[in-house]
């Protein structure tokens, strides 16, 4: 017997196997319990965050506007209306401000994104992670956040750091192709091709605070990134939001319980 | 020699039989689950699909289905041991598989809860 008539016998045998086999498309609903107990909780403070990287965004308003909607609907506590917390200045008010170091060459950021070397308000302006690091004392507070804390009525504080930093990579990516054959019908083939992309890195770091006490109940990282063909000219707000989409769920999972929709097949 | 050969052969007869009705008992219970489950009743349906498994530990489709009730539950860790024991049974089932593997995408994404 030849490889092909083996083949085929082979699929012939699964699809007679599928056809034997009766099985049932049902749709299922999986809750996901919060990763924190909250039940302490009535209320919660989107307290504000130290952001930096693109000065196209302003990350910590969005990630504050974003996060109080999400949390409005989505979950059972009552989400604070207050102003967002100039955390910038209550760091530099507790001596704490990103190291000074030399700007990089316009060149080595994002292809002509020369940016000030100071942020607006003349403190040095923050590009990565190391700049964020002396920020960790501020959240670490308790005295701080308690004060905080009393004065919503001790609720859920959520803070921490956002980072949203444009990047560029080069490198090989599959894309396909269409093509019209001799009879005219139409083909795409997938097609490897060499690529500068350009795109931005949404690094957040979510900080809970106890209100009550001032203490960090728990934290969490995450980094998305999200890269764009040369012919897309996507404006960082739209990339912000695109990221953010991907984060949300994880962080409302760490508050409230989350259900996952979709379907599975029952077999008999 | 034939003597042993023709014993096995008996009690494989008288066995063949005993476990045909263990598996059509086990079948029962799992289209009764079957049903219950397309109506919502999903705790009925573990119960009968855990029925299904004690009459006959052998059959894949309780296994697959009780992992989908877990699912259901959100009792996650229940739900991956059943389709472990799923496809354990029946390693060669595209619709298992395709069931684990969706069932790991939703267990990966709540597992991911970055670092802390």
């Amino acid at each position: 017997m030849t490889a092909r008539c083996a083949a085929a016998l082979s699929s012939a045998i699964v699809v007679v196997l599928a056809g034997c086999t009766s099985f049932y498309e049902i749709p299922i609903e999986t809750p996901i319990q919060p990763k924190m107990d909250v039940s302490a909780f009535q209320r919660v403070l989107i307290a504000g965050f130290i952001s930096g990287g693109s000065e196209d965004v302003d990350a910590n308003l969005e990630t504050v506007r974003l996060l109080r909607t999400q949390l409005r609907t989505k979950s059972t506590l009552r989400v604070i209306d207050a102003d967002v917390l100039p955390l910038a200045e209550m760091a530099r008010d507790e001596g704490i401000e990103p190291a000074v170091r030399p700007e990089p060459e316009p060149e080595a950021t994002n292809g002509g994104d020369a940016e000030p070397a100071d942020g607006t308000n003349g403190t040095p302006r923050i590009r990565d992670e190391k700049d964020l690091e002396p920020f960790e004392t501020l959240f670490a507070n308790v005295n701080l956040w308690k004060k905080i804390g009393e004065e919503f009525q001790n609720p859920l504080i959520v803070t921490g750091t956002i980072l949203f930093t444009p990047h560029e990579r080069a490198g090989f990516v599959t894309r396909d192709q269409e093509y019209f054959d001799a009879v005219g019908r139409r083909r795409v083939t997938p097609m490897r091709t060499y690529m500068q992309r350009k795109g931005f890195i949404l690094r957040p770091k979510f900080v809970f605070i106890d209100g009550r006490t001032g203490t960090t109940l728990y934290s969490e990282s995450f980094r998305e990134e999200i890269l764009y063909s040369p012919q897309q000219n996507t404006p960082a707000l739209s990339s912000y939001f695109e990221l953010m989409d991907r984060l949300v769920p994880s962080f409302l999972s760490t508050l409230s319980t989350q259900t996952i929709r979709g379907s599975r097949i029952l077999l008999k | 020699m034939f003597r042993t050969f023709g014993l096995v052969a008996v009690l494989l007869a008288l066995a063949s039989p005993a476990l045909a009705d263990a598996r059509d008992d086990a079948r029962a219970q799992v289209e009764f689950g079957i049903k219950v489950a397309q109506k919502g009743l999903w705790r009925e349906a573990i119960y009968r699909w855990q029925r299904a498994i004690e009459i006959d530990p052998s059959y894949p489709a309780a296994y697959n289905n009780l992992a989908v009730a877990f699912e259901q539950e959100g009792n996650l860790e229940k739900a991956r041991e059943a389709y472990e024991k799923a496809t354990e049974l029946d390693p060669n089932n595209i619709m298992i598989r395709q069931n684990f593997d969706l069932f790991r995408e939703i267990n990966d994404r709540t597992m991911r809860r970055g670092t802390q």
